[in-house]
């Protein structure tokens, strides 16, 4: 099969001159690069890497050791009460024929709706994998550097807080235009004073660099700017903060900013330390660093790290790490082979473990009753070496299902895995190092951006890591501004980090970076107004007025509708707002193109006057149509002319004008075991709208507050292409449900204040050989390797699934790079990169070895959505299911001398049965429990779009008990104490009527108080005397002054932070109508209509037989 | 030496397929600019919608006239073309407008190389026929 244009495979297109890209219809396209302003870098930056992470390493120790400490090795016992389902023969909603099954999958992972038709046959099991990639994430070791070195400077200048901060680099950047500054920055200094000493480097490398680039033009430099460049100095006048004139050799100071919209929960005990410079980097990272550590994925290893460098092998995710003494490690390697003995299953198998990797041990999935690890499963390492290690980018930003990339397809198919890529591009980073460099250095082939993974095969050359080019490094670069000593360019920030940002230069735009825009379009029908979703939404926008992101140029405006459609004009200088309303919904207009959308500063009053109106305007409105589609319309036209972002507040189904919906669900079948129809859209229209509204740079958000069915499978449609996102309360209301109420503003406030990429486009580059075939997100596609995002936010994740098309035998290493180029909230144009390396292996075993088990599980979801729209639900579920049974039958047939007599899985990955299980009954993919069919689409979208960490726990949640929390283990978070209670199997067997569980579903939280639950904990966690009298409906605990309730809540907050969807919490009691809600997610229990896990083992153990 | 309605389709179908394989080598250019990043895929799919359903129509009309004109065999070689065109057609998403090449979609690597290898052999499959036409016609001129 042809390939997709790798770039190797077409170097003609990139290496021709950047005409291409300026002239082409692509706007956005990164174009070659020369630029002018100066180096700067944030504060911490600078500290060199090593003194950085030794402390980090050091710090989080304590906490490690007791966290893992206390896991005792993984028994190898058979579940008595498990062992009586052996005798069941399956109830059967999974067994398909096996021809059918092979079908199935490859039509799962080849997108194609057409390949599959034709096949049935075991051969083309093949395709299966030729889909599936995977990039296993990465790198535990690298943490520490991240977390140091690219964070903090936002974290200072965040919060409101520090608002002086912010006040002070805010006029700094402002004067970044004026070239009689010599020192623009000084306001800054004052503040920020440990980093004042880096400003004044920055400052003298850029002159340097000044003279340097006036004597020697840089040779990429693209011929077509000037006219970019002019129309840039025209808006100067009007635009103070743009970054781009091209004359100006000032320091910009500017970095610091970014990320204007930042959240709160971040932890702020770090900002005062934070911008230490080099010499004292112990206190600054010490606070932030339990944090991190907390976070459910990636932060953990950095204490073990030592350790691993010695145990040469790759770690795997559900190793519970050993205390970071290095011996303890091995130890529990060491007792495997002991327990193997026992257990007969195994019995052929001479376990060597001073050769082999833990996540190789095999594991009888069907004997190990406690298959999930105690603690939450980390992102495997890959097994580079050391300096590689610490190099690579964060696995919460990138993952690959793969941590070691086989070299040839041929090998990827033996291993069944998928192979592709997880990436959280805008994530919200603590700390990032800003790079404002004259030249942004970049391979001349492939454009690739340069990266810690290249190669300098002298002082003056460097060659690409992923096309192999041999490039020239620019003069400009070899002054390394970190130690202000010319020739040494590997010690540059952007050969030591893999996630750095640059300023962009004019270069890069094909526009002046456009203002911040925000249109509002709101749904007054009468469904509307009785769900009183107006309120909440005003009252949010009047507290966050202020916060929206953006600069002086920050536009508003707001149109709502129901039968007809109302502008709203607030212009300055008027009164009061005014309503216009245009009822020829057939044939939209503008009634008054200039004055719909305001500066937000100039009419900030009469906005404020239409916030505290608009609530009240509707009360007594009988129309109950509405006309989403023309309001859509109107908005489109509304934001062509600049483009952002529209927020669509839409209450029930359409039904006057274009796009109008009927109702296609029939409540009768929401449990059907066999046809769950209309998973697609109903029309073209609001795909159409979106790929129009893409085109404008402009996004479409959904928030979708109905209480009947509302087809969001067509609503969705407009998001997903114009890369917006979807909220969707099902059964809103605001005195009914308050809880979804609340969520709606705890919602409303992240989704007002959280960072805001504009005009954003993001390319994906993998080394030479592979490539790229299907992208799962929120996007429009634009080309093979590159993704068109109206707008970027920090919550949205994406998927990419590779394929081998060359064989890797030459290489040892690949790379991936992602850069992001966008404007951000305050008009400047920057690209955010993130570079991953990966190992290449040779052996099948090494393959398994490295498998990212969560990666894995989340890019199947992700071609499971694909493939239930594209062809049906019980295929995607087939799917899924031949998913595992490939994999664990290509793998025991690679351990052949073992016993058939379990069914065996490499301990990397031992939890991918349960995982599949897991997506079997989410909401998404189950058959026969009750679903309403947009609760399951909604399901898929959020598949589809949330990042790999928030994904995992919508899949499997996370369940503890918390009746009984100690501070053993427990980690400090801006001295607060959090306790780590053990992770519970997601099974009744583990709900003794004693006690009380928390169960994290991402997006809900519930606690589940058992009937003879310890009244103490009732009494001093709830607030209630007894359990009798705790209510139906319990959605805060109490602040109650005991140590219990100070735990639990400390608890909950932890888990909290850092959602971007705001969980909310139901207290379940044991005897309420409520616990089958969270009965549904103990995923290990078998319910009517689907296997328990153990059955679950056993179907796939016959399926591997057959 | 007659000049039969047999002989009228088959001059009318060597015209018509000669736009048909116009058609074809249009499909593959557009794909082809589309692979090598010339082009954005909104752009790209608008004018090769225009183009589907001409095609599908032209091709329909070989197959009517040679059905009237009792050319049987020929009708045979062509009837796989039109059911596949059928299935084509009523086979796409949502709305007909869109008909098979969906922007959003058409990026993705299997689609677009589906659809190349389409081009390809429709390319080949007018061709070839184009000869055979030009044979058949001057076959049914001569004979007779």
């Amino acid at each position: 099969m042809q390939v997709p244009s790798g770039y190797g495979l077409h170097p003609q297109s990139y290496t021709a001159p950047s005409g291409h890209y300026s002239q082409g219809p692509e706007k956005m396209t990164s174009l070659p690069l020369d630029s002018q302003c100066d180096d700067y870098y944030s504060g911490l930056y600078r500290v060199p890497t090593q003194n950085v992470v030794t402390p980090n390493t050091a710090s989080p120790q304590p906490g490690a050791q007791q966290m893992y400490g206390s896991v005792p090795p993984a028994p190898h016992v058979v579940g008595s009460t498990l062992g009586s389902f052996q005798a069941i023969s399956h109830p059967s909603p999974l067994p398909p024929p096996p021809s059918q099954q092979y079908h199935q999958q490859q039509s799962l992972s080849g997108y194609s709706t057409f390949a599959w038709s034709a096949s049935g046959l075991p051969s083309t099991q093949d395709n299966l994998i030729q889909n599936h990639t995977s990039l296993a994430t990465a790198n535990n070791p690298t943490n520490p550097v991240a977390d140091t070195l690219s964070c903090s400077v936002m974290q200072n200048v965040q919060p409101p807080k520090s608002s002086p901060v912010v006040s002070a680099v805010l006029s700094g950047a402002s004067s970044t235009r004026t070239p009689a500054a010599s020192r623009p920055v000084e306001p800054l200094a004052s503040v920020a004073r440990p980093s004042e000493l880096l400003q004044q480097k920055g400052m003298q490398y850029g002159e340097y660099v000044n003279n340097q680039a006036s004597s020697a033009p840089t040779p990429l430099s693209s011929t077509s700017d000037d006219e970019e460049e002019e129309e840039e100095d025209e808006e100067a006048g009007v635009d103070s903060s743009s970054t781009t004139s091209s004359a100006s050799p000032m320091p910009n100071s500017y970095d610091a900013l970014e990320g204007g919209s930042y959240p709160d929960m971040l932890s702020s005990s770090a900002s005062s330390p934070a911008p230490d410079p080099a010499p004292a980097p112990a206190p600054a990272p010490a606070a932030p660093q339990p944090s991190k550590m907390a976070k459910p994925f990636g932060y953990g290893y950095p204490a073990l790290q030592p350790g691993y460098q010695n145990a040469a092998a790759p770690l795997n995710s559900g190793v519970p790490p050993g205390s970071p003494a290095y011996s303890g490690f091995q130890q529990y390697a060491q007792q495997y082979p002991g327990m193997n003995q026992l257990s007969s299953s195994l019995g052929g198998l001479s376990l060597q473990s001073s050769s082999q990797p833990e996540s190789l041990r095999p594991v009888n999935l069907t004997q190990e009753r406690n298959i999930l690890p105690m603690t939450p499963v980390w992102a495997p390492v890959p097994n580079l070496n050391l300096d590689l290690k610490k190099l690579n980018c964060s696995p919460d930003s990138f993952r690959c299902t793969l941590t070691n990339i086989p070299q040839t397809q041929a090998l990827l198919n033996k291993a069944k895995l998928p192979l592709g890529l997880l990436l959280h591009p805008f994530r919200d980073l603590t700390q990032l190092p800003v790079i404002t460099s004259n030249t942004i250095v970049r391979c001349r082939s492939c454009r690739t951006y340069i990266n810690p993974f290249v190669s300098f095969i002298d002082q003056r050359r460097w060659k690409c890591n992923l096309c192999y080019r041999v490039n020239d490094v620019p003069e400009e670069f070899m002054y390394n501004p970190l130690t202000r000593s010319y020739g040494e360019p590997h010690k540059r920030p952007e050969v030591q980090n893999s996630t750095v940002e640059f300023i962009a230069s004019s270069d890069y735009m094909l526009r002046p970076p456009q203002p911040a825009v925000y249109l509002f379009v709101l749904d007054v029908s009468h469904n509307a107004v009785e769900a009183g979703y107006l309120t909440i939404l005003c009252q949010s926008l009047l507290e966050n007025l202020d916060k929206l992101p953006g600069d002086s140029r920050t536009r508003i405006g707001f149109m709502t509708f129901d039968s007809t459609i109302h502008f709203y004009n607030l212009q300055e200088g008027l009164s009061q707002p005014q309503m216009l309303i245009v009822s020829d919904i057939d044939d939209v207009f503008l009634p008054t193109p200039d004055s719909l959308l305001v500066n937000l500063y100039e009419s900030k009053e009469l906005i404020k006057d239409l916030l505290n109106a608009l609530p009240n305007m509707f009360t007594n409105t009988r129309e109950t149509h509405s006309a989403l589609g023309p309001a859509l319309q109107a908005a489109f036209k509304l934001m062509s002319p600049t483009g952002g972002r529209v927020s669509v507040f839409q209450t029930q189904l359409p039904s006057l004008g274009a796009g109008l919906l009927q109702s296609r669900e029939d409540p009768n079948q929401r449990s059907s075991t066999k046809v769950v129809q209309h998973l697609g859209p109903a029309t073209d229209f609001y795909k159409k709208l979106a790929l129009d509204c893409s085109g404008q740079q402009t996004a479409v958000d959904l928030f979708l507050l109905s209480s009947q069915y509302s087809d969001l499978a067509s609503l969705a449609c407009m998001s997903k292409y114009s890369a917006g996102c979807i909220y969707y309360y099902p059964s809103f209301h605001y005195t009914h449900n308050p809880s979804q109420a609340e969520k709606l503003q705890k919602d409303l406030k992240r989704y007002l204040t959280r960072k805001i990429g504009f005009e954003a486009v993001m390319r994906i580059r993998c080394t030479k050989g592979l490539s790229m075939h299907t992208f799962h997100g929120n996007f429009f596609v634009r080309s093979t390797d590159l993704l068109s995002l109206a707008n970027i936010n920090p919550d949205a994740g994406f998927a990419v699934q590779l394929s081998i098309e060359e064989s890797l035998t030459d290489t040892s290493l690949v790379c991936f790079q992602t850069a992001l180029l966008y404007t951000s909230s305050k008009g400047e144009r920057r690209i955010r990169v993130h570079t991953l390396c990966l190992p290449v292996v040779s052996a099948l075993a090494d393959v398994y070895a490295g498998a990212d088990v969560q990666a894995s599980i989340c890019l199947l979801a992700n071609m499971a959505v694909d493939r239930s729209i594209s062809s049906s639900l019980s295929d995607a579920r087939d799917a899924l299911v031949n998913a595992v049974v490939d994999s664990l039958s290509a793998y025991g047939s690679t351990v052949s001398n073992l016993q058939h007599s379990g069914l065996i899985a490499p301990s990397s990955l031992k939890l991918f049965p349960l995982y599949v299980l897991a997506l079997l009954k989410q909401k998404a993919f189950r058959t026969g429990t009750s679903t309403r069919l947009d609760d399951r689409v909604y399901a898929m979208c959020q598949i589809k779009c949330q990042p790999l960490v928030h994904l995992m726990k919508m899949i499997h949640p996370n369940l503890y008990r918390i009746d009984r929390l100690t501070d053993e283990g427990a980690i400090h978070v801006n001295d607060r104490v959090v306790p780590q209670p053990p992770l519970q199997k997601l099974s009744a067997e583990k709900l003794t009527r004693d006690g009380a569980f928390l169960m994290d579903c991402g997006s809900v939280f519930y606690i589940w108080i058992g009937k003879s639950c310890d009244s103490n904990f009732i009494e001093d966690v709830l607030g209630y005397p007894n359990f009798a009298s705790i209510p139906q409906k319990m959605t805060h605990l109490p602040e109650l002054d005991t140590l219990s309730s100070e735990r639990a809540r400390s608890f909950i907050t932890w888990l909290r932070d850092n959602r971007p969807l705001n969980p909310i919490l139901h207290v379940v009691k044991d005897e309420s109508p409520a616990k089958t809600e969270f009965f549904q997610h103990l995923i290990e229990d078998r319910t009517e209509a689907a296997f328990s896990y153990y059955e679950f083992l056993l179907h796939i153990q016959q399926q591997i037989c057959k | 030496m007659a000049f039969t309605f047999a002989a009228f389709c088959y001059m009318l179908s060597l015209v018509l397929c000669a736009a048909l394989i116009f058609f074809a080598i249009w499909h593959i250019i557009a794909f082809d600019e589309l692979r090598t990043d010339f082009k954005n895929p909104i752009d790209q799919c608008n004018p090769v919608h225009a183009l589907v359903l001409p095609e599908y129509s032209i091709h329909s009309l070989f197959c009517i006239m040679f059905l009237c004109a009792q050319e049987w065999l020929t009708l045979g070689l062509n009837v796989p073309l039109l059911f596949y065109h059928f299935w084509r057609y009523f086979h796409c998403p949502a709305d007909s407008s869109e008909l098979a090449y969906d922007p959003p979609v058409v990026m993705n690597a299997d689609t677009l190389s589906y659809c190349q290898k389409e081009a390809w052999c429709k390319l080949a499959f007018y061709l070839l026929s184009f000869f055979y036409y030009l044979y058949c016609m001057i076959y049914t001129l001569v004979s007779s």
